[in-house]
């Protein structure tokens, strides 16, 4: 049968965001696809090496539209640990706090691209709903819906206006509640189970190889999560448990994230029990004139869609030397796509894609 | 994972008779968050065009632009932000670095519009706009735009706990007032190397201070060599503006530090004792500054008098390489700052390095020489090609209340102090003044006590026709004279001084003052004649202001000597008197009477006579 070659986005109907694959087709299946990113290279890490410390700080964030949160949380991290800046304890709270209700929203909003994609408008729907509550709550804590340029380095902008805990546990128990709807409407749904059971499977060893983490890991049964490997903010002071599955397939990912959303909602209440009073921020110095001593570091965070790291190089200067970031949709989009497109049927490969979560702007950055 | 259904998903469709969820804008709006973060808000009022939020602006989308109806003043630029809408990101930024926190954000944020020329747009509030800001009952949401806002609708504003300034200053080590009185050692110990580049750090750059310096110091910039821990190179940038660093890092009257931006919610950056630190910390200033006497000129200026006006005048000359001969009656430089202040403000050693840095230069002293005595005011106009007068205010003033004679002058008691025999006091003192140097005498009469007296009960009692509010002293001053447990008496004039049958002062007789200051706020007191309160004393001094002595002029010179209104010497641009090739400077001429005008003044003069030199 003659191979054709079949373009998959920028501009498609099933490709979400500035993205593309080049697919080598035989019929309807995939026999070799290329994933071509480029598209929304708007070249954050060389303009962050011109911009003093505090003033990526409101930049970093844009790097991903779905979860600026983790972004902010690893370049803070990042200039903590070259600066030596402590955090007060309080302010590591709400940070797990507010990352959560961030990891919340953006796989609510990853349930709405998926189920959209799968043509499940009704639960699609509901997620946008629902993460239009999660994002009202940010702006009640932060002053913005999607950018919300929280934390910073030293600590948090600002502490929980007053009632913020109880409206917070009010809207999660209201999404929580309808957690029966989506199971009955989505996920065990036999339509849903029929596209997504045995679609694109990555098996552990080649999780392990191609470089994955988040779902595409914990869906082959490796319980690995930055949270518990090596905490940061306040993910050490409760219990909470790493959802895993074992087929390795978009059935699969998309059950451990129902599952991460159902426990980040449990982490968040218990953190609200247990969080100390103090100050929510170290005061950094003179933005005007701060200068990180010369150094580099690495630091790893848990994104909602598997480990962002961060290599920050300071030459003793006002800016950044150098500032890389590992984005987890980096290999999840490019080798991890590709391989689990070979043999795909056509009508997958956006089923496929969007099972990876995979977000162009942070391939790109 | 329960099993799979193919029945179950059906059951969604009884969402189809719930209401739906989705708010029928703009018939149901939602309320934006208090703290939301909208378009900005700026209360011209309190913004002083300091230009920090332009400063930390990411996207550079504020610019200061500079309004032609506000007036600059000290501590204030006639610039306040505008923005563009099309580059902010709405971060906050500027919220947080805005030092009087006139800067805030709304909840406002809707603007559509076809002319992009719109969204930039100079930010104000309800206060002060009351054509885009419209009240409740006018507001509409289909109207809303930058130019239809609504009142009272403030979102993300300032906290001073997450402000991106240090508000407080770091602490200046002192001795405590217990500690001090007793003796004339320093009373503020100097910044240690670390605390000075912690204070040094806390400075914005916003240059607000630079240009209420009368002298125009290039404050951030030394400043900021201080933050990198370059004292050396903070004293040079210092240097070339003031000569007297040692000086003016202990007793300027810093103006800087009153226009400073972080004054408004915080302390101010401690300018005069970083440039105390600048001083002090280098040994030699002649290798701080690498500039050199420039090429000889041949001309020779005499300059008489060696306080702050007659040192600055001989310096910037003597650096524009001209010969400068000073002259001056007392045993070594510093003029009045040599016999004023007392030693635990100003000791004798900061001056001599000021001094003596001048004279390494180049600079000819001519000490115990008092013109119009031991050399005749001609001889300087006929030796030398121009003079300058820097005399300052060296006779001080009497109330000449009855048996005023009787009491001590200020001048004469604080001279004698500083560089003669210490005066003998008593031990119960009354000071008759309510300005700073009535706040030295007093705390140099109190410690004398201490000294003289030793276990005595003694006393020192001040007299001021000012109440609190008024009295000209600075808040520094009367804080510290009241900690080390000087009696205020304020809104009390005196009246007469009482005398016992041997003609020993026994008290001093004050009326209350009823108003210090005419209605055009000149200085005529008042005073309720039959109010009165004798406050007994064995010691009077007076310590009620200072004026010149120009007697060293010849009478035939001096009728030609015009003065201004304010009975000061009057100069032109160039700092030249009404006298042909005669300049002056200092408290003569200006009525900011400290040392940093003087140094301007002698740096007027300086250029001036160089022009005039250069044209004749």
């Amino acid at each position: 049968m003659r191979e054709l070659e079949l373009y998959f986005g920028p501009q498609h109907l099933g490709m979400v965001g500035n993205f593309s694959i080049t697919l080598q087709v035989e019929g309807d299946r995939v026999v070799k696809a290329d994933a071509n990113p480029g598209f929304l290279h708007r070249g954050f890490e060389k303009l962050m090496e011109q911009r003093s410390w505090i003033k990526n700080f409101p930049m970093v964030c844009r790097m991903n539209v779905v979860e600026p949160d983790s972004m902010e949380m690893i370049y803070a991290m990042g200039v903590e640990k070259l600066a030596g800046i402590e955090v007060p304890e309080r302010a590591q709270f709400v940070r797990s706090i507010y990352l959560e209700l961030a990891r919340v929203g953006s796989h609510l909003f990853g349930l709405w691209a998926y189920a959209n994609m799968l043509g499940f408008d009704t639960v699609a729907q509901w997620a946008m709903y629902h993460r239009d509550l999660v994002l009202d709550l940010f702006e009640e804590l932060t002053g913005g819906r999607v950018y919300h340029i929280y934390i910073w380095p030293g600590g948090v902008r600002r502490d929980f206006p007053a009632g913020f805990e109880k409206r917070m546990v009010e809207t999660l128990h209201s999404i929580g509640g309808c957690v029966p709807d989506y199971d009955d409407t989505f996920f065990n749904n036999s339509l849903f189970r029929s596209r997504a059971s045995g679609v694109g499977t990555v098996t552990r060893e080649q999780a392990l190889r191609m470089g994955g983490s988040g779902q595409v890991l914990r869906a082959t049964g490796v319980p690995f999560d930055v949270r518990k490997a090596e905490p940061y903010a306040a993910y050490s002071s409760v219990p909470w448990e790493v959802p895993t599955r074992e087929k390795g397939d978009a059935y699969s990912r998309i059950w451990v994230v129902r599952d991460e959303m159902i426990e980040s909602v449990h982490m968040i209440f218990k953190l609200l029990d247990s969080m100390p009073g103090g100050s929510v921020y170290t005061r950094i110095p003179n933005p005007f004139k701060w200068r990180i001593p010369e150094g580099d570091a690495y630091v790893r965070c848990e994104s909602s869609r598997g480990e962002l790291g961060l290599y920050l190089v300071s030459d003793g200067g006002d800016k950044p030397y150098r500032a890389h970031f590992r984005t987890p949709s980096y290999p999840h989009g490019l080798t991890v796509l590709e391989h689990a497109l070979e043999g795909a049927n056509i009508s997958d490969v956006g089923n496929i894609m969007i099972s990876l979560y995979v977000v162009a702007p942070e391939i790109d950055r | 994972m329960a099993r799979p259904s193919l029945l179950k998903p059906f059951r969604a469709v009884r969402f189809l008779f719930r209401k739906p969820r989705t708010l029928r804008y703009p018939f149901q709006l939602k309320e934006p968050a208090a703290r939301y973060r909208g378009f900005h808000l700026n209360d011209w009022d309190l913004c002083t065009g300091c230009g920090n939020c332009a400063d930390i602006c990411p996207n550079e989308a504020i610019e200061m632009v500079p309004q032609p109806d506000l007036i600059p003043e000290p501590g204030t630029k006639n610039e306040r932000p505008r923005l563009d809408y099309g580059r902010c990101c709405f971060c906050g930024l500027c919220v947080d670095i805005c030092p009087p926190a006139s800067l805030r954000l709304s909840r406002d944020y809707f603007h559509i519009h076809f002319d992009p020329g719109t969204f930039v747009f100079t930010p104000r509030d309800e206060k002060t706009d009351d054509s885009n800001f419209v009240p409740d009952e006018g507001y509409s949401v289909l109207k809303a735009s930058l130019s239809h806002r609504k009142r009272d609708y403030e979102g993300f504003s300032s906290d001073l706990d997450y402000a991106l300034f240090d508000p407080q200053r770091v602490e200046m080590p002192e001795l405590p007032p217990e500690e001090r009185k007793k003796s004339f050692i320093e009373q503020v110990l100097g910044y240690s190397r670390e605390q000075a580049v912690r204070e040094a750090e806390r400075c914005l750059e916003c240059r607000l201070c630079e240009e209420a310096c009368p002298a125009g110091l290039r404050i951030s910039e030394y400043v900021e060599a201080i933050y990198r821990d370059e004292p050396e190179e903070s004293l040079r940038i210092i240097l070339e503006d003031n000569p007297i660093p040692s000086i003016c890092g202990r007793i300027c009257m810093k103006h800087c530090e009153d226009a400073c931006s972080l004054r408004f919610r915080g302390e101010s950056v401690a300018i005069r004792w970083l440039k105390r630190f600048a001083a002090d910390s280098v040994r030699s200033f002649r290798d701080a500054l690498e500039a050199s006497p420039g090429e000889p000129t041949g001309r020779r200026i005499a300059v008489v008098g060696a306080g702050p006006s007659g040192l600055s005048a001989a310096y910037f000359l003597r650096l524009l390489g001209h010969g400068v001969t000073v002259f001056d009656e007392r045993e070594a430089g510093g003029g009045i700052i040599r016999t004023g202040p007392p030693r635990y403000r100003l000791p004798m050693e900061s001056i001599d390095r000021d001094v003596d840095y001048i004279a390494s230069l180049g600079v000819e002293f001519r000490f115990n020489t008092r013109v119009g005595r031991d050399i005749r005011f001609a001889d300087l106009q006929n030796d030398f090609d121009a003079v300058f007068i820097g005399t300052g205010y060296t006779i001080s003033r009497s109330t000449r209340v009855e048996n005023a004679d009787r009491c001590l002058l200020a001048l004469d008691f604080l001279e004698r102090n500083k560089t003669g025999d210490p005066v003998k006091v008593t031990t119960e003192v009354i000071v008759i003044g309510g300005g700073n140097v009535a706040m030295d005498v007093a705390r140099e009469a109190l410690r004398l006590q201490y000294i003289q007296h030793p276990g005595v009960e003694c006393s020192v009692k001040t007299v001021s026709l000012e109440d609190w509010d008024q009295m000209p002293a600075t808040e520094e001053e009367i804080r510290e004279a009241r900690e080390e447990g000087i009696v205020f008496n304020p809104a009390w004039g005196p009246d007469m001084v009482l005398l016992d049958g041997g003609g020993g002062i026994i008290g001093l007789q004050c009326k209350k003052v009823r108003s210090v200051f005419d209605g055009e706020g000149r200085f005529a007191p008042t005073f309720y004649e039959e109010q009165k309160m004798v406050i007994p004393g064995s010691m009077i001094i007076e310590a009620i202001g200072q004026g010149a002595d120009l007697s060293f002029i010849p009478e035939e010179l001096l009728k030609d000597l015009e003065y201004t209104p304010r009975r000061k010497v009057s100069v032109d641009e160039n700092g030249m008197t009404s006298i042909r090739g005669i300049f002056a400077g200092g408290d003569i001429v200006n009525v900011n009477m400290d040392a940093v005008t003087a140094i301007r003044d002698a740096r007027t003069a300086a250029e001036g006579i160089d022009r005039w030199l250069a044209g004749r």
